[in-house]
Protein backbone atom coordinates (compact mmCIF):
# COMPACT_ATOMS: atom_id res chain seq x y z
CA UNK A 1 0.00 0.00 0.00
CA UNK A 2 2.68 2.49 1.41
CA UNK A 3 4.16 1.78 -2.06
CA UNK A 4 1.05 2.03 -4.09
CA UNK A 5 0.70 5.65 -2.75
CA UNK A 6 4.59 6.79 -3.45
CA UNK A 7 4.27 5.29 -7.05
CA UNK A 8 0.60 7.29 -7.70
CA UNK A 9 2.62 9.98 -6.27
CA UNK A 10 5.28 9.82 -8.62
CA UNK A 11 3.16 9.34 -11.54
CA UNK A 12 1.08 12.39 -11.20
CA UNK A 13 3.99 14.55 -10.57
CA UNK A 14 5.03 13.24 -13.87
CA UNK A 15 1.78 13.42 -15.43
CA UNK A 16 1.84 17.44 -13.90
CA UNK A 17 5.05 17.76 -15.26
CA UNK A 18 3.72 16.45 -18.39
CA UNK A 19 0.84 19.07 -18.67
CA UNK A 20 2.51 22.03 -17.68
CA UNK A 21 5.16 21.30 -20.66
CA UNK A 22 2.27 21.31 -22.98
CA UNK A 23 0.57 23.95 -21.83
CA UNK A 24 3.64 25.83 -22.07
CA UNK A 25 4.07 24.59 -25.94
CA UNK A 26 1.13 25.55 -27.09
CA UNK A 27 1.10 29.19 -25.16
CA UNK A 28 4.34 29.83 -26.83
CA UNK A 29 2.92 28.56 -30.37
CA UNK A 30 -0.41 30.94 -29.53
CA UNK A 31 1.56 33.76 -28.69
CA UNK A 32 3.92 33.56 -31.92
CA UNK A 33 0.47 32.87 -34.27
CA UNK A 34 -0.76 36.14 -32.47
CA UNK A 35 2.17 37.67 -33.56
CA UNK A 36 2.42 36.70 -36.80
CA UNK A 37 -0.91 37.18 -37.66
CA UNK A 38 -1.92 40.25 -36.06
CA UNK A 39 -0.57 42.55 -38.43
CA UNK A 40 -2.34 40.82 -40.89
CA UNK A 41 -5.13 41.18 -39.72
CA UNK A 42 -5.17 45.11 -38.76
CA UNK A 43 -4.59 45.39 -42.75
CA UNK A 44 -7.66 43.52 -43.54
CA UNK A 45 -9.44 45.12 -40.67
CA UNK A 46 -8.20 49.15 -41.65
CA UNK A 47 -8.95 48.15 -45.55
CA UNK A 48 -12.81 47.91 -44.77
CA UNK A 49 -12.99 50.46 -42.13
CA UNK A 50 -14.53 53.68 -42.68
CA UNK A 51 -12.34 56.47 -42.79
CA UNK A 52 -14.06 57.81 -39.24
CA UNK A 53 -13.39 54.40 -37.58
CA UNK A 54 -9.99 54.12 -38.73
CA UNK A 55 -9.27 57.21 -35.83
CA UNK A 56 -11.36 56.77 -33.71
CA UNK A 57 -10.23 56.10 -30.04
CA UNK A 58 -12.15 53.15 -29.47
CA UNK A 59 -9.88 49.89 -31.31
CA UNK A 60 -12.24 47.28 -32.75
CA UNK A 61 -10.57 44.34 -35.16
CA UNK A 62 -13.92 43.97 -36.78
CA UNK A 63 -15.68 47.11 -38.04
CA UNK A 64 -19.00 48.27 -36.84
CA UNK A 65 -19.91 48.38 -40.15
CA UNK A 66 -18.29 46.62 -43.41
CA UNK A 67 -16.94 49.08 -46.52
CA UNK A 68 -16.09 46.84 -48.95
CA UNK A 69 -16.10 49.95 -51.55
CA UNK A 70 -12.50 50.58 -49.94
CA UNK A 71 -11.78 48.02 -52.57
CA UNK A 72 -13.65 50.09 -55.74
CA UNK A 73 -12.30 53.30 -54.86
CA UNK A 74 -8.47 52.12 -54.43
CA UNK A 75 -9.25 50.47 -57.92
CA UNK A 76 -9.77 54.39 -59.21
CA UNK A 77 -7.84 56.61 -56.87
CA UNK A 78 -4.90 55.34 -58.46
CA UNK A 79 -4.69 53.46 -61.75
CA UNK A 80 -4.63 50.27 -60.09
CA UNK A 81 -5.70 47.96 -62.72
CA UNK A 82 -3.52 49.40 -65.41
CA UNK A 83 -0.05 49.15 -62.61
CA UNK A 84 -1.44 45.43 -62.37
CA UNK A 85 -1.19 45.15 -65.75
CA UNK A 86 1.80 46.62 -66.23
CA UNK A 87 3.77 44.57 -63.30
CA UNK A 88 1.85 41.31 -64.60
CA UNK A 89 3.74 41.73 -68.16
CA UNK A 90 7.28 42.02 -66.64
CA UNK A 91 6.90 38.71 -64.44
CA UNK A 92 4.73 37.05 -67.13
CA UNK A 93 7.99 37.48 -69.37
CA UNK A 94 10.35 37.38 -66.56
CA UNK A 95 8.85 33.74 -65.86
CA UNK A 96 8.87 32.94 -69.69
CA UNK A 97 12.91 33.94 -69.62
CA UNK A 98 13.61 32.36 -66.67
CA UNK A 99 12.12 29.05 -67.45
CA UNK A 100 13.59 29.12 -71.11
CA UNK A 101 17.55 29.89 -69.99
CA UNK A 102 17.87 29.20 -66.31
CA UNK A 103 17.06 25.21 -66.85
CA UNK A 104 19.90 24.59 -70.02
CA UNK A 105 22.75 26.43 -68.01
CA UNK A 106 21.52 24.06 -64.92
CA UNK A 107 21.77 21.28 -67.46
CA UNK A 108 25.36 22.01 -68.67
CA UNK A 109 26.91 22.64 -65.33
CA UNK A 110 25.00 19.31 -63.63
CA UNK A 111 24.47 16.73 -66.68
CA UNK A 112 27.63 17.84 -69.54
CA UNK A 113 30.73 16.54 -68.60
CA UNK A 114 32.47 19.31 -70.65
CA UNK A 115 35.86 21.02 -69.25
CA UNK A 116 34.40 24.62 -68.35
CA UNK A 117 31.60 23.16 -66.38
CA UNK A 118 33.34 23.58 -62.71
CA UNK A 119 34.99 27.05 -63.33
CA UNK A 120 31.73 28.73 -64.48
CA UNK A 121 29.61 27.29 -61.62
CA UNK A 122 32.31 28.57 -59.42
CA UNK A 123 32.04 31.93 -60.86
CA UNK A 124 28.24 31.95 -60.91
CA UNK A 125 28.01 30.98 -57.05
CA UNK A 126 30.28 33.80 -56.33
CA UNK A 127 27.96 36.21 -58.28
CA UNK A 128 25.72 35.10 -55.43
CA UNK A 129 27.93 37.28 -52.86
CA UNK A 130 28.22 40.45 -55.61
CA UNK A 131 25.60 43.34 -54.14
CA UNK A 132 23.73 44.77 -56.08
CA UNK A 133 25.06 47.98 -55.82
CA UNK A 134 28.60 47.10 -57.47
CA UNK A 135 26.66 46.62 -61.06
CA UNK A 136 23.84 48.88 -60.90
CA UNK A 137 25.36 52.39 -62.03
CA UNK A 138 27.25 50.83 -65.26
CA UNK A 139 24.43 48.33 -65.97
CA UNK A 140 22.06 51.69 -65.71
CA UNK A 141 24.27 53.56 -68.18
CA UNK A 142 24.38 50.61 -70.45
CA UNK A 143 20.90 50.97 -71.00
CA UNK A 144 20.73 54.87 -70.87
CA UNK A 145 22.92 54.88 -73.60
CA UNK A 146 20.62 52.92 -75.80
CA UNK A 147 18.14 54.72 -74.90
CA UNK A 148 15.92 52.45 -73.07
CA UNK A 149 15.48 53.75 -69.47
CA UNK A 150 11.94 54.11 -69.17
CA UNK A 151 10.95 51.21 -71.00
CA UNK A 152 10.41 47.69 -69.53
CA UNK A 153 13.62 46.17 -71.66
CA UNK A 154 15.92 46.65 -68.64
CA UNK A 155 12.92 44.92 -66.24
CA UNK A 156 12.77 41.85 -68.49
CA UNK A 157 15.83 41.46 -71.09
CA UNK A 158 18.09 40.45 -68.13
CA UNK A 159 15.93 37.27 -67.24
CA UNK A 160 16.53 36.10 -70.80
CA UNK A 161 20.01 35.18 -69.28
CA UNK A 162 19.11 32.99 -66.55
CA UNK A 163 19.69 34.21 -62.81
CA UNK A 164 22.56 32.00 -60.82
CA UNK A 165 20.09 31.96 -58.07
CA UNK A 166 17.58 29.99 -60.20
CA UNK A 167 20.31 27.50 -62.09
CA UNK A 168 21.41 26.36 -58.13
CA UNK A 169 18.38 25.44 -57.28
CA UNK A 170 17.88 24.05 -61.08
CA UNK A 171 21.61 22.15 -60.96
CA UNK A 172 20.66 20.91 -57.75
CA UNK A 173 17.67 19.24 -58.47
CA UNK A 174 19.37 17.96 -61.85
CA UNK A 175 21.48 16.44 -59.87
CA UNK A 176 19.51 13.76 -58.44
CA UNK A 177 18.72 12.61 -61.61
CA UNK A 178 20.52 9.22 -62.72
CA UNK A 179 23.09 9.44 -65.25
CA UNK A 180 22.34 6.37 -66.45
CA UNK A 181 18.85 7.27 -68.08
CA UNK A 182 21.16 9.96 -70.26
CA UNK A 183 23.46 7.64 -71.04
CA UNK A 184 21.64 4.61 -72.72
CA UNK A 185 19.45 7.96 -74.23
CA UNK A 186 23.19 9.08 -75.53
CA UNK A 187 24.08 5.43 -76.96
CA UNK A 188 20.77 5.03 -78.81
CA UNK A 189 22.32 8.45 -80.69
CA UNK A 190 19.85 11.17 -78.86
CA UNK A 191 21.45 14.16 -79.66
CA UNK A 192 22.32 16.15 -76.19
CA UNK A 193 19.30 18.91 -77.30
CA UNK A 194 16.98 15.73 -77.77
CA UNK A 195 17.83 14.92 -74.71
CA UNK A 196 17.74 17.87 -72.37
CA UNK A 197 14.22 18.72 -74.08
CA UNK A 198 12.33 15.61 -74.52
CA UNK A 199 13.94 13.47 -71.28
CA UNK A 200 15.54 16.20 -68.41
CA UNK A 201 12.89 18.68 -68.64
CA UNK A 202 9.68 16.70 -67.89
CA UNK A 203 11.57 14.46 -64.87
CA UNK A 204 12.59 18.09 -63.74
CA UNK A 205 8.66 19.53 -63.52
CA UNK A 206 8.38 20.28 -60.18
CA UNK A 207 11.74 22.18 -59.75
CA UNK A 208 10.80 24.13 -62.81
CA UNK A 209 7.63 24.98 -61.04
CA UNK A 210 9.11 26.14 -58.24
CA UNK A 211 11.89 28.33 -60.22
CA UNK A 212 8.57 29.43 -62.21
CA UNK A 213 7.28 30.55 -58.66
CA UNK A 214 9.82 32.11 -57.49
CA UNK A 215 10.21 34.02 -60.28
CA UNK A 216 6.88 35.39 -60.35
CA UNK A 217 7.13 36.74 -56.50
CA UNK A 218 10.25 38.25 -57.03
CA UNK A 219 9.14 39.90 -60.06
CA UNK A 220 5.60 40.76 -58.73
CA UNK A 221 7.49 42.70 -55.69
CA UNK A 222 10.51 43.92 -56.93
CA UNK A 223 10.62 47.58 -55.99
CA UNK A 224 14.07 48.80 -56.89
CA UNK A 225 14.30 47.61 -60.59
CA UNK A 226 10.98 49.66 -61.40
CA UNK A 227 12.16 52.33 -58.98
CA UNK A 228 15.31 53.38 -61.23
CA UNK A 229 14.19 52.34 -64.85
CA UNK A 230 10.32 53.44 -64.96
CA UNK A 231 9.95 57.47 -65.26
CA UNK A 232 7.13 57.85 -66.18
CA UNK A 233 3.84 57.21 -64.43
CA UNK A 234 1.55 55.25 -67.42
CA UNK A 235 4.32 52.35 -67.08
CA UNK A 236 4.70 51.79 -63.18
CA UNK A 237 4.43 48.68 -61.45
CA UNK A 238 1.99 47.92 -58.39
CA UNK A 239 5.03 48.22 -55.99
CA UNK A 240 5.54 51.91 -57.24
CA UNK A 241 2.37 52.87 -57.27
CA UNK A 242 1.36 51.83 -54.14
CA UNK A 243 3.13 55.74 -52.73
CA UNK A 244 0.44 57.46 -54.53
CA UNK A 245 -2.33 56.80 -51.53
CA UNK A 246 -0.16 59.08 -50.05
CA UNK A 247 0.37 62.54 -50.06
CA UNK A 248 1.92 65.50 -48.69
CA UNK A 249 -0.45 65.56 -45.64
CA UNK A 250 -2.96 62.62 -45.73
CA UNK A 251 -2.76 59.52 -46.40
CA UNK A 252 -5.81 57.43 -47.76
CA UNK A 253 -4.49 54.18 -45.41
CA UNK A 254 -8.07 52.41 -45.90
CA UNK A 255 -7.30 52.73 -49.64
CA UNK A 256 -4.07 51.69 -49.08
CA UNK A 257 -4.48 48.44 -47.14
CA UNK A 258 -7.04 47.63 -49.79
CA UNK A 259 -4.74 48.27 -52.56
CA UNK A 260 -2.25 45.95 -50.13
CA UNK A 261 -4.28 43.26 -49.64
CA UNK A 262 -4.98 43.35 -53.13
CA UNK A 263 -1.61 43.20 -54.30
CA UNK A 264 -0.68 40.71 -51.76
CA UNK A 265 -2.98 38.42 -52.87
CA UNK A 266 -1.86 36.79 -56.34
CA UNK A 267 0.72 35.39 -54.38
CA UNK A 268 -0.58 34.20 -51.47
CA UNK A 269 -2.82 32.11 -54.30
CA UNK A 270 -0.18 30.90 -55.71
CA UNK A 271 1.57 29.85 -52.16
CA UNK A 272 -1.51 27.76 -51.24
CA UNK A 273 -1.93 26.33 -54.52
CA UNK A 274 1.98 25.24 -54.75
CA UNK A 275 3.00 25.50 -50.90
CA UNK A 276 4.94 22.35 -50.61
CA UNK A 277 7.02 22.78 -54.07
CA UNK A 278 7.82 26.13 -52.46
CA UNK A 279 9.19 25.38 -49.42
CA UNK A 280 10.86 22.85 -50.40
CA UNK A 281 12.78 25.30 -52.74
CA UNK A 282 13.42 27.58 -50.70
CA UNK A 283 15.01 24.70 -48.31
CA UNK A 284 17.04 23.35 -51.41
CA UNK A 285 18.81 26.86 -51.69
CA UNK A 286 19.02 27.52 -48.28
CA UNK A 287 20.70 23.81 -47.21
CA UNK A 288 22.62 23.18 -50.43
CA UNK A 289 23.08 25.88 -52.41
CA UNK B 1 36.12 9.39 -79.22
CA UNK B 2 37.82 12.31 -79.15
CA UNK B 3 35.16 13.62 -81.82
CA UNK B 4 32.72 12.88 -79.42
CA UNK B 5 34.90 14.81 -76.65
CA UNK B 6 34.89 18.07 -78.64
CA UNK B 7 30.75 17.83 -79.46
CA UNK B 8 30.36 17.35 -75.30
CA UNK B 9 32.40 20.38 -74.87
CA UNK B 10 30.83 22.25 -77.56
CA UNK B 11 27.06 21.43 -76.50
CA UNK B 12 28.27 22.23 -72.81
CA UNK B 13 29.72 25.86 -73.32
CA UNK B 14 26.14 25.83 -75.81
CA UNK B 15 23.88 25.46 -72.97
CA UNK B 16 25.77 27.75 -70.49
CA UNK B 17 26.41 30.08 -73.11
CA UNK B 18 23.21 32.46 -72.72
CA UNK B 19 24.29 32.93 -68.39
CA UNK B 20 28.04 33.32 -69.50
CA UNK B 21 27.20 36.19 -72.15
CA UNK B 22 25.08 37.43 -69.53
CA UNK B 23 27.79 37.42 -66.88
CA UNK B 24 30.19 39.29 -68.97
CA UNK B 25 27.66 41.89 -70.04
CA UNK B 26 25.56 42.51 -66.60
CA UNK B 27 28.28 41.38 -64.18
CA UNK B 28 32.45 41.40 -64.90
CA UNK B 29 32.00 44.43 -66.81
CA UNK B 30 30.03 46.52 -64.81
CA UNK B 31 32.19 45.44 -61.43
CA UNK B 32 35.17 46.98 -63.78
CA UNK B 33 33.38 50.13 -65.61
CA UNK B 34 31.95 50.66 -61.92
CA UNK B 35 35.54 50.94 -60.92
CA UNK B 36 36.56 53.60 -63.80
CA UNK B 37 33.55 55.49 -63.03
CA UNK B 38 35.01 55.86 -59.44
CA UNK B 39 37.80 58.16 -60.14
CA UNK B 40 35.42 60.22 -62.53
CA UNK B 41 33.11 62.57 -62.60
CA UNK B 42 30.10 61.53 -63.89
CA UNK B 43 26.94 62.84 -64.23
CA UNK B 44 25.59 60.71 -67.16
CA UNK B 45 24.57 63.10 -69.67
CA UNK B 46 28.08 64.04 -69.86
CA UNK B 47 31.38 61.79 -70.69
CA UNK B 48 33.02 60.88 -67.44
CA UNK B 49 35.83 62.90 -66.68
CA UNK B 50 38.94 61.69 -65.19
CA UNK B 51 39.60 63.43 -61.18
CA UNK B 52 42.03 60.34 -59.42
CA UNK B 53 40.56 60.07 -56.02
CA UNK B 54 38.39 63.01 -55.48
CA UNK B 55 35.85 61.12 -54.93
CA UNK B 56 36.82 59.11 -52.24
CA UNK B 57 38.98 62.22 -50.86
CA UNK B 58 35.00 63.62 -50.92
CA UNK B 59 33.60 60.10 -49.26
CA UNK B 60 36.02 60.44 -46.29
CA UNK B 61 35.10 63.95 -45.81
CA UNK B 62 31.46 63.33 -45.79
CA UNK B 63 29.72 63.06 -42.74
CA UNK B 64 26.78 61.60 -44.29
CA UNK B 65 29.03 58.96 -45.35
CA UNK B 66 30.16 57.77 -42.52
CA UNK B 67 26.39 58.36 -40.96
CA UNK B 68 25.10 56.20 -43.45
CA UNK B 69 27.75 53.73 -43.06
CA UNK B 70 27.07 53.31 -38.94
CA UNK B 71 23.18 53.43 -39.77
CA UNK B 72 24.23 49.94 -41.61
CA UNK B 73 26.51 48.43 -39.38
CA UNK B 74 24.06 48.84 -36.92
CA UNK B 75 21.75 46.59 -38.87
CA UNK B 76 24.62 44.13 -39.51
CA UNK B 77 26.09 44.11 -36.20
CA UNK B 78 22.22 44.10 -34.34
CA UNK B 79 19.87 43.16 -36.68
CA UNK B 80 21.70 40.41 -38.30
CA UNK B 81 22.29 38.18 -34.94
CA UNK B 82 19.23 39.38 -34.11
CA UNK B 83 16.91 37.89 -36.75
CA UNK B 84 18.85 35.02 -37.00
CA UNK B 85 18.33 33.75 -33.18
CA UNK B 86 14.41 34.27 -33.70
CA UNK B 87 14.57 32.60 -36.73
CA UNK B 88 16.15 29.61 -35.03
CA UNK B 89 13.69 30.16 -32.07
CA UNK B 90 10.63 29.65 -34.29
CA UNK B 91 12.13 26.96 -35.90
CA UNK B 92 12.31 25.25 -32.81
CA UNK B 93 9.37 26.01 -31.72
CA UNK B 94 7.77 24.46 -34.97
CA UNK B 95 10.14 21.26 -34.21
CA UNK B 96 8.56 20.91 -30.95
CA UNK B 97 6.44 17.93 -30.96
CA UNK B 98 3.12 19.46 -31.76
CA UNK B 99 -0.41 18.93 -33.69
CA UNK B 100 -1.01 20.72 -36.81
CA UNK B 101 3.11 21.82 -37.34
CA UNK B 102 2.44 22.27 -41.06
CA UNK B 103 -0.47 24.18 -39.98
CA UNK B 104 1.40 26.68 -37.96
CA UNK B 105 4.46 26.73 -40.50
CA UNK B 106 2.16 28.44 -42.78
CA UNK B 107 1.07 31.12 -40.89
CA UNK B 108 4.53 31.74 -39.44
CA UNK B 109 5.59 31.80 -43.06
CA UNK B 110 2.27 34.02 -44.07
CA UNK B 111 4.08 37.56 -43.49
CA UNK B 112 7.11 36.58 -45.72
CA UNK B 113 4.73 36.71 -48.76
CA UNK B 114 3.93 39.81 -48.26
CA UNK B 115 5.33 42.32 -50.87
CA UNK B 116 8.03 44.34 -49.11
CA UNK B 117 7.02 48.02 -50.33
CA UNK B 118 3.16 46.64 -49.05
CA UNK B 119 4.55 45.29 -45.88
CA UNK B 120 6.53 48.13 -45.24
CA UNK B 121 3.62 50.42 -46.12
CA UNK B 122 1.58 48.58 -43.73
CA UNK B 123 4.27 48.65 -40.27
CA UNK B 124 4.11 52.40 -41.00
CA UNK B 125 0.39 52.41 -40.00
CA UNK B 126 1.06 49.44 -37.46
CA UNK B 127 4.13 51.98 -36.24
CA UNK B 128 1.08 54.87 -35.50
CA UNK B 129 1.45 56.48 -32.80
CA UNK B 130 -1.68 56.98 -32.55
CA UNK B 131 -3.61 54.61 -34.03
CA UNK B 132 -1.40 52.22 -34.97
CA UNK B 133 -1.92 48.27 -33.77
CA UNK B 134 1.02 48.81 -31.92
CA UNK B 135 0.70 51.53 -29.65
CA UNK B 136 -2.84 50.44 -28.83
CA UNK B 137 -1.74 47.18 -27.68
CA UNK B 138 0.71 48.96 -25.88
CA UNK B 139 -2.12 51.00 -24.37
CA UNK B 140 -4.27 47.94 -23.67
CA UNK B 141 -1.54 46.98 -21.12
CA UNK B 142 -1.07 50.75 -19.71
CA UNK B 143 2.21 52.07 -21.17
CA UNK B 144 2.25 54.63 -23.30
CA UNK B 145 3.81 53.59 -26.90
CA UNK B 146 6.40 56.32 -28.38
CA UNK B 147 6.38 57.98 -31.62
CA UNK B 148 8.25 54.39 -33.47
CA UNK B 149 9.19 56.66 -36.79
CA UNK B 150 9.78 59.81 -35.70
CA UNK B 151 12.48 59.00 -32.97
CA UNK B 152 15.90 58.68 -34.26
CA UNK B 153 16.21 56.13 -31.38
CA UNK B 154 13.76 54.12 -32.41
CA UNK B 155 13.79 53.90 -36.29
CA UNK B 156 16.19 51.44 -36.62
CA UNK B 157 14.86 48.87 -34.15
CA UNK B 158 11.15 49.46 -35.61
CA UNK B 159 13.07 48.50 -38.97
CA UNK B 160 14.44 45.20 -36.99
CA UNK B 161 11.00 44.21 -35.72
CA UNK B 162 10.24 44.14 -39.49
CA UNK B 163 12.46 42.06 -40.14
CA UNK B 164 11.07 39.44 -37.17
CA UNK B 165 7.85 39.56 -39.01
CA UNK B 166 9.76 39.20 -42.30
CA UNK B 167 11.70 35.97 -40.84
CA UNK B 168 10.13 33.16 -42.90
CA UNK B 169 12.70 32.13 -45.40
CA UNK B 170 15.62 31.43 -42.63
CA UNK B 171 13.16 30.02 -40.56
CA UNK B 172 11.79 27.17 -42.72
CA UNK B 173 16.12 26.25 -43.51
CA UNK B 174 16.26 26.23 -40.62
CA UNK B 175 13.31 23.83 -39.90
CA UNK B 176 14.42 21.77 -42.74
CA UNK B 177 18.15 21.46 -40.62
CA UNK B 178 16.41 21.06 -37.75
CA UNK B 179 14.38 17.41 -38.93
CA UNK B 180 17.08 16.10 -40.90
CA UNK B 181 19.35 16.14 -36.94
CA UNK B 182 19.56 12.39 -36.66
CA UNK B 183 16.96 11.04 -34.03
CA UNK B 184 19.82 8.97 -32.50
CA UNK B 185 21.86 11.32 -31.10
CA UNK B 186 19.16 12.88 -29.05
CA UNK B 187 17.66 9.10 -28.20
CA UNK B 188 21.55 8.73 -27.12
CA UNK B 189 22.21 12.13 -24.89
CA UNK B 190 18.94 11.05 -23.21
CA UNK B 191 20.20 7.97 -22.34
CA UNK B 192 22.73 9.59 -20.80
CA UNK B 193 20.97 12.18 -18.75
CA UNK B 194 21.15 15.15 -20.71
CA UNK B 195 18.53 18.06 -20.48
CA UNK B 196 16.72 19.70 -23.25
CA UNK B 197 19.35 22.83 -22.96
CA UNK B 198 22.18 20.47 -23.36
CA UNK B 199 20.62 18.76 -26.06
CA UNK B 200 20.15 22.07 -27.97
CA UNK B 201 24.19 23.17 -27.42
CA UNK B 202 25.65 19.91 -27.81
CA UNK B 203 23.92 18.66 -30.96
CA UNK B 204 21.62 20.45 -32.26
CA UNK B 205 23.69 23.90 -32.61
CA UNK B 206 26.50 21.75 -34.06
CA UNK B 207 24.54 19.63 -36.32
CA UNK B 208 23.04 22.93 -37.94
CA UNK B 209 26.20 25.27 -38.20
CA UNK B 210 27.41 24.82 -41.39
CA UNK B 211 23.72 26.05 -42.51
CA UNK B 212 23.77 28.98 -39.43
CA UNK B 213 27.09 29.93 -41.48
CA UNK B 214 25.45 29.93 -44.67
CA UNK B 215 22.43 31.94 -43.18
CA UNK B 216 24.59 34.95 -40.90
CA UNK B 217 26.66 35.39 -44.53
CA UNK B 218 23.04 36.17 -46.64
CA UNK B 219 21.99 37.99 -43.86
CA UNK B 220 25.06 40.34 -43.57
CA UNK B 221 24.67 40.62 -47.11
CA UNK B 222 21.46 41.35 -47.46
CA UNK B 223 21.78 44.22 -44.12
CA UNK B 224 24.72 45.63 -46.12
CA UNK B 225 21.85 46.34 -49.09
CA UNK B 226 19.76 47.44 -46.64
CA UNK B 227 17.13 49.93 -49.20
CA UNK B 228 13.25 49.48 -49.67
CA UNK B 229 12.13 49.67 -46.39
CA UNK B 230 14.23 52.92 -45.25
CA UNK B 231 13.32 54.37 -48.97
CA UNK B 232 9.37 53.40 -48.64
CA UNK B 233 9.73 54.99 -45.09
CA UNK B 234 11.51 57.90 -45.48
CA UNK B 235 9.14 58.78 -48.31
CA UNK B 236 6.37 57.78 -46.99
CA UNK B 237 6.51 61.15 -44.46
CA UNK B 238 6.16 63.41 -47.09
CA UNK B 239 6.64 64.32 -51.11
CA UNK B 240 8.30 61.21 -53.03
CA UNK B 241 11.78 61.35 -54.55
CA UNK B 242 13.43 64.10 -52.30
CA UNK B 243 16.37 62.51 -51.06
CA UNK B 244 15.69 61.76 -47.43
CA UNK B 245 16.85 59.84 -44.31
CA UNK B 246 14.60 59.90 -42.24
CA UNK B 247 14.64 61.52 -37.98
CA UNK B 248 18.24 62.73 -38.02
CA UNK B 249 19.26 60.86 -41.36
CA UNK B 250 18.47 57.65 -38.55
CA UNK B 251 17.44 55.37 -41.24
CA UNK B 252 19.80 56.89 -44.22
CA UNK B 253 21.36 53.39 -44.99
CA UNK B 254 24.52 53.07 -47.20
CA UNK B 255 22.40 51.49 -49.96
CA UNK B 256 19.81 54.73 -49.50
CA UNK B 257 22.82 57.16 -49.52
CA UNK B 258 24.20 55.76 -52.45
CA UNK B 259 20.94 55.79 -54.21
CA UNK B 260 20.61 59.32 -53.34
CA UNK B 261 24.13 60.21 -54.97
CA UNK B 262 23.65 58.10 -58.02
CA UNK B 263 19.97 58.90 -59.20
CA UNK B 264 18.83 62.26 -56.86
CA UNK B 265 22.18 64.19 -57.27
CA UNK B 266 23.71 62.57 -60.69
CA UNK B 267 27.09 62.12 -59.06
CA UNK B 268 27.22 59.01 -60.37
CA UNK B 269 31.25 58.52 -59.80
CA UNK B 270 31.10 59.36 -56.33
CA UNK B 271 28.38 56.45 -56.00
CA UNK B 272 30.54 54.46 -57.97
CA UNK B 273 32.79 54.69 -55.13
CA UNK B 274 30.68 53.89 -52.16
CA UNK B 275 29.61 50.96 -54.32
CA UNK B 276 33.28 49.86 -54.28
CA UNK B 277 33.63 50.28 -50.70
CA UNK B 278 30.60 48.14 -49.77
CA UNK B 279 31.80 45.22 -52.06
CA UNK B 280 35.18 45.26 -50.83
CA UNK B 281 33.74 45.37 -47.13
CA UNK B 282 31.34 43.07 -47.75
CA UNK B 283 34.06 40.82 -48.95
CA UNK B 284 36.43 41.52 -45.93
CA UNK B 285 33.14 40.90 -43.85
CA UNK B 286 32.15 37.52 -45.57
CA UNK B 287 35.73 36.38 -45.27
CA UNK B 288 35.68 37.03 -41.77
CA UNK B 289 32.94 35.21 -40.76
CA UNK B 290 34.14 32.10 -43.01
CA UNK B 291 37.56 32.56 -41.19
CA UNK B 292 35.99 32.46 -37.71
CA UNK B 293 33.40 30.35 -38.16
CA UNK B 294 35.14 27.95 -40.06
CA UNK B 295 35.80 25.51 -37.38
CA UNK B 296 32.51 25.62 -35.59
CA UNK B 297 31.37 24.48 -39.04
CA UNK B 298 33.24 21.86 -39.61
CA UNK B 299 32.58 20.30 -35.91
CA UNK B 300 29.03 20.06 -36.77
CA UNK B 301 29.99 18.28 -40.43
CA UNK B 302 31.71 15.80 -38.40
CA UNK B 303 29.27 15.46 -36.11
CA UNK B 304 26.81 14.59 -38.72
CA UNK B 305 29.34 12.03 -40.37
CA UNK B 306 30.01 9.92 -37.06
CA UNK B 307 25.90 9.65 -36.34
CA UNK B 308 25.57 8.32 -39.78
Amino acid sequence: MEVGVIMGREVRKMLNKKIVNIFLKYFILILMTAMFLFPLLFMLSTSVKSINEIFTKSFHLIPEVFHFENYANALKTIPYLKYAGNTLFITVLNVVGQLLISPMVAYSLSKVDWIGKRVVFVVLLSTMLLPYQVTMIPVYIIWHNLGLVGSYVPLILPAFFGYAFYIIILRQFFMTIPDSILESARIDGASEFRIYWNIMLPLCKPALISVAIFTFMFTWSDFLGPLIYLTKQDKYTLALGLQQYMSQHTVAWEQLMAASTMFTMPIIIIFFFAQRKFIEGVVTTGLKG
Amino acid sequence: MTKNKIKTNLYGLLFALPWIIGFFIFGLYPIFKSLYYSFTDFNVFMEPNWVGLDNYKDLFQDRLFYKSLSNTLFMTAIGTPVTIVFALICALVLNMEIKARSFFRTIFFLPSLVPIVAATLMWVWIFNPKYGLLNIILKGVGLKGPNWLADPLLTKPSLILIGLWTVGVPMVIFLAALQDVPRELYEAASMDGANEWRKLINITLPSISHIMLYQVILALINNFQYFTQAYVITGAGGGLNVASGGPANSILFYALYLYHNAFVYLKMGKASGMAWILFIITGIATWLIVKTYGGWGNYGKRGQKNAK
